[in-house]
């Protein structure tokens, strides 16, 4: 035991191989939307990880399987304070053997049925209804729009190792996770997001939740596919700040990733940037959230919902709120691109959105319609973050139609955009309801470690690292 | 000026027949009556069906009584699928929203005297529905500030002999639904339209009146709908048939607009700010804006003062967005013979500036502006036209051949199998905390299966009501929201599963 860290990472390696490989998808977070106990996931794992000394031989104390389930349970926190602190750590970034102990899952996610070959395919409870046309827009029993599956579980955990791997980034920093932190809705706290070197980004960062299901990507409804839109943070300046050469050829030297490559794509001699969008897609086309409290309401169970909660869902689906006509079950969107007119934060120019992509001034304004899924959990709102709170979010449908529209800019306005003249209840009302779209039963566990060796979703200059990892120490961690 | 119009008219002689009708420069195409041929419509149900009866049958269900001052939300919320839910005559100022399949609600009529929803000017909508097969009928409803009746996704809906007063942006609005009839209502008194069939397929609206409000019929972003027998009057735009860009379903065709009365729809436009309708200009009959495949038959349309029949594309309608991904054009829009008098007689500046292009004098009956693709028209030479030059004859005369585009059966619900439901349930719920062999949240599958082989039925019971059993694992949340089938189904299903 002369090396203690080093016998903690060869602890948590084993759980890899053992335990996380199978099952990396533990929820690791208390502020479920479901009926679960809070703290329960903390729960699980450290026992967890107490029955597994068992599994690998007996070997190691239970003082030190505690230590590695606080890796698991806060994995980044943890992690962060070994790589940081520890010289004995970061040295282990270049011991070979250390890349034996990441191995990915050939299980698939929760909500995937594995096929022949490892290949994961949605099954959700929704499937059974219809839907009109196939477009997946409808009531409480209507088919969800066809999904993105069909990627190996092997590709899928290999995107999550991406994910949150801040290699990804240009200057090694930030993560994919820095801006979609599966513990904040797969968002962040900010009204804009901060990129490489604190540089602050554009615009809000937008749930990953159900991206499995969207045609269109980013606000301004830019990008196709999954892959296409993964290209643009990577290589956008303000946010990751990497370059394709630089991207490839880090992967590329590093042992461990060369590995995960070849065992994700079986039969590729290099790593190519297409694998890197495609597991990063696969990844998030597997964070579900379809076992809402609304959800169970919607598959019959009527119990789910208080009177309150369905009094709001029927302020939201009413003709006067009008929210259901944009924000469309079984997605709440009917992703299409809309401009509503809320304001801009103080000082910032007018942001144009879709009138960009599609180079028409009608588009001034808009933007792509978010899911309202897992909304609670996504402060603040609006493609700005104007909003720091749901029902000042809500307030703002209530406010007039074009109040917020700068003097002298023509928009034109969605035509469900009209002044409603809800009452304070009401709107109340549509905030309770908007709870009910909270679920993150199926939020998968943040890696312990990443093969770069940096600290998984933000990694710090030693300096600033250190007092990072004290704060997290002291319980202030997020 | 004058050398201009020589040679203007000079130009359409040289490729028109007649001239003598064509002061205005067009030829007298007389279509052949005896042809008789008829329209093949856009949609092959495997056998027409007898309108009427869309919903599942109700034979069976219990009937259930609701009187004055009792809550018609407490019957539906007590009703199973089948049931009939009466209403007597009095007032019910409530929402009532049905998420359940198969229930009917139906008002009582004693002597004039209705079951009454009211609104008062301070509840949004009336009747909300998601559920299929769903019929309402014989209920006043007044005074609502959203729609109605409001339909979402509910498949087989029936909506039938009600009587709507002022209720707010819609009177009858059935939205991303399959198969329904729109019968026989009364509606007056709506700042949008009084009957909206909004993204939804093979629709029937018939025998209808529609009055006093901004749209009298619209047909949005659907397909295989038929408009027919009914009495459109006094709106300022009497039917419509729209693409409206914007939204997810991006179509609009085969829409048949036949034996309607659309007579004096001169209201001035009190449409909300903002919306669709809004700018429409009063005195329009007739409205198609994008939509494909629409055939107009056999209506009376008379004293419109804009003109009977409007043809626009996207770039000639106000209050529309851009969309890339609908057409803004209307193909193929059929006008058979209509009866036309008296319309467009104090028409807009835009029409009368299309007139004029075209040399012409009078009132408009038929107006087209912008792109429009493939349109037809018999016996033009009736209407006092504009803006048709390209407009071919009809190669049909009649739509005798489709009596409706409603469905031979209703959309069924489709029956989900034990095994099927076990297996989504299992994945869509359980599999976030238990895996096959490794220990997630909950105890592996195998450690169940060893407990339960065979019992499902234990098993079932269990999930409903569980009990901590394990020291070193946390107790399990009741799954008691799933129904006893449901979680017999799953039990079994995960008592099943080998990997």
């Amino acid at each position: 035991m002369g090396r203690p860290s080093a016998q903690r990472w060869i602890l948590a390696g084993a759980l890899g191989a053992g335990a996380l490989a199978v099952a990396p998808w533990i929820l690791s977070s208390a502020h479920s939307g479901s009926a679960m106990p809070s703290g329960m996931g903390t729960e699980v794992i450290r026992t967890s990880v107490a029955a597994s000394p068992v599994q690998i031989g007996g070997s190691v104390d239970l003082a030190a399987s505690h230590v590695v389930a606080s890796h698991v349970v806060a994995s980044h926190v943890v992690a962060s304070h070994v790589v940081g602190n520890n010289a004995a750590a970061n040295a282990l970034q270049s011991v070979a053997s250390v890349e034996e102990y990441i191995t990915l899952s050939d299980r698939c996610p929760p909500s995937f049925e594995r096929l022949e070959g490892d290949v994961c395919k949605l099954v959700t409870l929704y499937d059974p209804y219809t839907t009109l046309r196939g477009h997946g827009v409808g009531g409480t029993k209507t088919r969800l729009p066809e999904a993105r599956d069909g990627f190996t579980a092997q590709q899928i955990d290999l995107g999550r190792y991406l994910f949150f791997d801040p290699m990804l980034s240009g200057n090694g920093t930030v993560s994919c996770a820095s801006c979609h932190h599966p513990d904040k809705g797969f968002s962040d706290d900010l009204p804009v997001s901060i990129g490489v070197a604190g540089t602050e980004t554009h615009r809000a960062a937008p749930t990953l939740w159900n991206s499995a299901f969207l045609k269109r990507l980013f606000w301004d409804s830019r990008a196709n596919s999954l892959e296409e839109q993964a290209m643009g943070p990577l290589y956008a300046a303000d946010e990751m700040g990497n370059t394709p050469q630089q991207l490839e050829q880090s992967l590329q030297a590093n042992a461990e990733y060369r590995r995960l490559f070849a065992e994700a794509f079986p039969g590729s001699e290099n790593i190519a940037l297409p694998m890197v969008y495609t597991a990063l897609s696969a990844f998030e086309a597997s964070l579900i959230s379809l076992n809402s409290r609304y959800d169970r309401y919607a598959h019959g169970y009527h119990a789910a919902l208080t009177q309150e909660e369905i009094e709001g869902l029927n302020v939201f689906r009413s003709f006067v709120a009008r929210c259901a006509e944009c924000h469309t079950p079984p997605l709440f969107t009917n992703q299409q691109v809309a401009a509503i007119g809320t304001p801009e934060p103080e000082g910032r120019p007018l942001d144009v959105g879709a009138e960009k992509t599609y180079g028409s001034p009608k588009l001034k304004g808009a933007f792509k319609v978010p899911t309202l899924r897992n909304i609670a959990t996504t402060a603040p709102y609006m493609h700005s973050g104007r909003f720091g709170t749901l029902r000042e979010a809500v307030e703002f449908y209530n406010g007039g139609r074009g109040h917020a529209v700068p003097e002298g800019v023509e928009m034109q306005l969605h035509w469900h955009i009209w002044t409603p003249n809800l009452t304070d209840h009401e709107l109340d009302l549509i905030v309770a309801f908007l709870q009910t779209l909270t679920d993150e039963t199926f939020k998968p566990v943040i890696p312990a470690r990443v093969p770069s060796g940096l600290t998984p979703i933000n990694h710090q200059p030693d300096a600033l690292n250190n007092k990072y990892a004290s704060a997290n120490q002291s319980g202030e961690s997020q | 000026m004058k050398a201009t119009l020589i040679v203007g008219v000079a130009a359409v002689v040289a490729f028109g027949a007649g001239m003598y009708i064509g002061q205005q420069g067009e030829s007298t195409v007389i279509t052949d009556g005896s042809r008789n041929e008829a329209y093949g419509g856009g949609f092959r149900a495997e056998e027409n069906f007898n309108a009427g009866q869309v919903a599942a049958s109700f034979e069976g269900g219990e009937v259930r009584i609701v009187n004055d001052g009792e809550s018609i939300q407490d019957a539906v919320n007590a009703a199973s699928p089948g049931d009939t839910i009466r209403i007597m005559p009095g007032t019910y100022s409530e929402t009532v929203y049905i998420d359940k399949d198969g229930i009917r609600l139906i008002g009582v009529i004693e002597e004039g005297n209705w079951a009454t929803m009211d609104g008062e000017r301070r509840l949004n909508d009336a009747v909300l529905y998601s559920g299929n097969n769903i019929v309402v009928e014989n209920l006043k409803i007044i005074h609502y500030k959203g729609n109605a009746i409001m339909g979402q996704a509910g498949n087989n809906f029936e909506i039938r002999n009600n009587l709507i007063v002022d209720t707010g942006v819609y009177g009858i609005f059935p939205q991303l639904g399959q198969n329904g009839i729109v019968e026989g209502n009364v509606i007056s008194g709506i700042e949008d339209a009084a009957i909206y069939v909004g993204m939804s397929d093979n629709i029937h609206v018939f025998n209808n009146e529609v009055f006093d409000s901004v749209a009298g019929i619209e047909i949005e972003n659907s397909r295989h709908a038929i408009v027919e027998n009914n009495y459109v009057h006094d709106n300022t735009g009497g039917i419509l048939a729209f693409i409206t860009p914007g939204l997810p379903i991006k179509t609009t065709r085969d829409v048949i607009i036949r034996h309607n009365f659309v007579v004096n729809n001169n209201t001035a436009n009190f449409g909300a700010p903002g919306s669709t309708v809004s700018g429409i200009p009063a005195g329009t009959g007739v409205l198609i804006m994008a939509a494909d495949e629409v055939v107009i038959e056999d209506n009376i349309i008379t004293g419109n003062k804009t003109a009977g029949v409007l043809v626009v594309d996207h770039d000639n309608a106000s209050n529309v967005t851009m969309d890339p991904e609908s057409d803004p054009v209307p193909d193929r829009v059929a006008i058979l013979d209509n009866f036309m008098m008296n319309n467009g007689y104090d028409t807009i500046d835009e029409l009368k500036a299309l007139m004029l292009t075209e040399l012409k004098t009078g009132n408009p009956d038929i107006a087209r502006a912008g792109t429009v693709r493939d349109g037809c028209i018999n016996n033009r030479h009736r209407y006092t036209v504009v803006g048709l030059g390209d407009f071919a004859d009809c190669d049909f005369d009649n739509t005798d051949n489709i009596d409706t585009y409603l469905l031979p059966e209703p959309v069924a619900a489709r029956e989900i199998d034990q095994s099927e439901q076990g297996k989504i349930t299992y994945l869509g719920i359980c599999t976030g905390c238990h895996t096959y062999t490794g220990r997630m949240i909950g105890p592996p599958v195998q450690v169940i299966q060893a407990m339960y082989m065979d019992n499902p039925e234990g098993l079932a019971e269990y999930i409903a009501h569980p009990v901590k059993k394990r020291e070193d694992y946390p107790e399990m949340p009741p799954q008691d929201y799933l129904s006893d089938e449901v979680r017999l189904a799953v039990a079994e299903y995960m008592l099943a599963v080998t990997n």
